[in-house]
């Protein structure tokens, strides 16, 4: 991908691509560190149709939502010829927020492993039991269907 | 009562009154800058309520006002980029210089104003309201357009142009000769030359020097080093605003951010000083005589940035729209025009009708500037619906 990283003199720095569809898409990085997510019109390329100023965790959660699937989808395609093993995201609760991975005991529970951790945008991998979890992240995680069930349960309400 | 109660109260009221006319320009959307001259005609001579016994601290006030607007000047821009952006768009620069500088100085020279004269309204035409087109351009969520980097990048130019207009603007309005002139833009160009240098190899130096954990000791550092910087610059006659613009230059990094953060409010403070003192200079008598005059360097000058900008962004590839939005952007004249006519008011060298005119161009352009750059997607819009076939011209609302 060919992010073009464009000075703006006085304000910051602008980082953006051009999609498939011709639209262009990035951020704004102001210099105090604020974000701003751009996305380009339609009609009018050179234009924004939105700047979303984001928080530091706002633009991390986004960042999740983006990377997490393409990790979930890769280790999916690698686990695919075992039959009965999934492998799913799990968003970490309130409950968690601040504890370690060791609390939530879910390899105990219900046999399901993380394989990592994403955090803003940052994949985590193979987290120990002393990672400390905060309320936000996503695990990726392997196990059976039913085990990966129980561990949502578990994330949500501790 | 006493003399020091009575100017507390003047001042009070002063700064009270500006604090209404900003909340006043925030509602409409507008720079407060036109409101505070509008303050300034009301509060001086020959205004609605003459103010008297507080012009000692409003004159150094305003001096103080001046520096602190170029030192943040100064401080937004790094070396790199101040270099980055003359090598990009050098060829948009000068054309910005002579186009816009051109209705001011046909203007000064048509009411015979004189070769200095004809200096001075150049400069206050030619220079956009940096303060003004970046403030607009975040509200308006333009930050990301392709046309925006054009944009700052002509802005960046404009300023170093200022670091070497206002010293030679300086000598000429003390009367030097032409030697004298010449050797005063020779001072600053080495002088340019060398803070550039030391900005981009040594500035962690330059910044270590005012650095402080402490708030506290930081601004007193960073102001006082200011006000040093600028005096000494004054007193080689090299203006002292271009002094503080230099010294903000040669602090970077996190320093640089720090102290704009510190250095901000300040700014604003003394800065709306600085416009109600010219205002206060201004006559609200002399502004009727040069109103013909100001509406039409106020259409000739929005005519020319939108010419500017829509030649700018041309060559990057812009589309039309963003290029009537480049141009209308461009258009805000404030701040650093007040700065320039400023300066001619304290040397007294030029023709009273000279600060007249300025209050009256900048109290238009600091309206139209923002007016045209939120007017100019829909009228170029509609222009390009009207006549699909042709190029759409540039037209903003003035």
């Amino acid at each position: 991908m060919n992010v073009e990283v464009t000075p703006l003199p006085g304000i910051g720095v602008r980082k953006d691509f051009a999609l498939r569809n011709g639209r262009r898409i990035g951020v704004v990085t102001h210099r105090d560190g604020k974000i701003d997510l751009i996305v380009s019109k339609s009609d009018d390329p050179d234009a924004c149709l939105a700047e979303l100023p984001l928080t530091a965790d706002e633009a991390g959660a986004l960042a999740n939502l983006l990377g997490a699937p393409q990790l979930v989808a890769q280790l999916r395609e690698e686990h695919r010829d075992l039959p009965g093993i999934h492998t799913r995201q799990l968003p970490v609760g309130p409950p968690f927020d601040g504890r370690t991975l060791g609390d939530t005991a879910l390899r105990t529970r219900t046999g399901v492993s993380v394989v990592a951790v994403m955090r803003a945008g940052q994949v985590h991998p193979s987290p120990t039991p002393d990672f400390i979890l905060t309320a936000g992240d996503l695990m990726v995680t392997v196990g059976t269907a039913e085990g990966l069930d129980n561990a949502v349960k578990i994330l949500k309400r501790g | 009562m006493d003399n020091t109660a009575l100017e507390l109260i003047e001042l009070g009221a002063v700064f009270f009154s500006l604090g209404l006319l900003g909340r006043l320009a925030g509602r409409i959307g507008l720079s407060p800058i036109p409101l505070y001259l509008l303050g300034g005609l009301f509060f001086g001579t020959g205004g609605v309520v003459p103010l008297h016994g507080i012009e000692g601290f409003t004159a150094i006030a305003g001096e103080v006002g001046v520096i602190l607007l170029l030192l943040l000047l100064g401080l937004e821009y790094s070396a790199t980029e101040l270099i980055d952006g003359m090598r990009r768009s050098w060829t948009a620069g000068v054309l910005d210089v002579v186009l816009n500088a051109a209705p001011g100085v046909a203007v000064a020279l048509v009411l015979g104003w004189g070769a200095v004269g004809a200096l001075v309204m150049g400069g206050v035409t030619y220079i956009s309201s940096s303060g003004i087109v970046a403030k607009v351009l975040g509200d308006l969520g333009r930050l990301g357009n392709r046309e925006t980097p054009v944009v700052l990048s002509i802005l960046v130019f404009e300023d170093l142009v200022m670091a070497l207009y206002l010293p030679i603007l300086t000598a000429v309005l003390i009367g030097v000769t032409l030697v004298g002139a010449l050797s005063a833009v020779g001072i600053s160009v080495a002088v340019l030359a060398v803070v550039l240098v030391v900005a981009l190899r040594y500035g962690r130096f330059v910044s270590a020097v005012v650095d402080s954990p402490d708030r506290e000791v930081f601004l007193l550092k960073v102001l006082g080093l200011a006000l040093l910087v600028a005096g000494f610059a004054s007193a080689m006659q090299v203006s002292a605003a271009v002094g503080a613009f230099l010294l903000g230059i040669a602090i970077s990094g996190s320093t640089a951010e720090n102290a704009a953060k510190l250095l901000e409010p300040l700014r604003d403070l003394f800065a709306a000083v600085f416009f109600v003192v010219f205002g206060l200079h201004t006559d609200p008598a002399s502004i009727p005589p040069v109103l013909g005059w100001a509406v039409v360097l106020a259409v000739a000058t929005t005519a020319t940035k939108l010419a500017t900008g829509w030649w700018a962004a041309g060559r990057v590839g812009i589309g039309p729209l963003g290029r009537a939005r480049a141009g209308a952007a461009l258009i805000a004249r404030g701040e650093f025009s007040i700065v320039i006519a400023g300066l001619a008011v304290t040397y007294a060298a030029v023709d009273s009708g000279v600060t007249a005119l300025a209050t009256t161009y900048v109290l238009l352009m600091a309206v139209i500037g923002p007016v045209a750059a939120r007017l100019v997607e829909p009228v170029a819009r509609w222009v390009r619906t009207r006549r699909p076939s042709a190029a759409p011209a540039p037209s903003a609302g003035n």
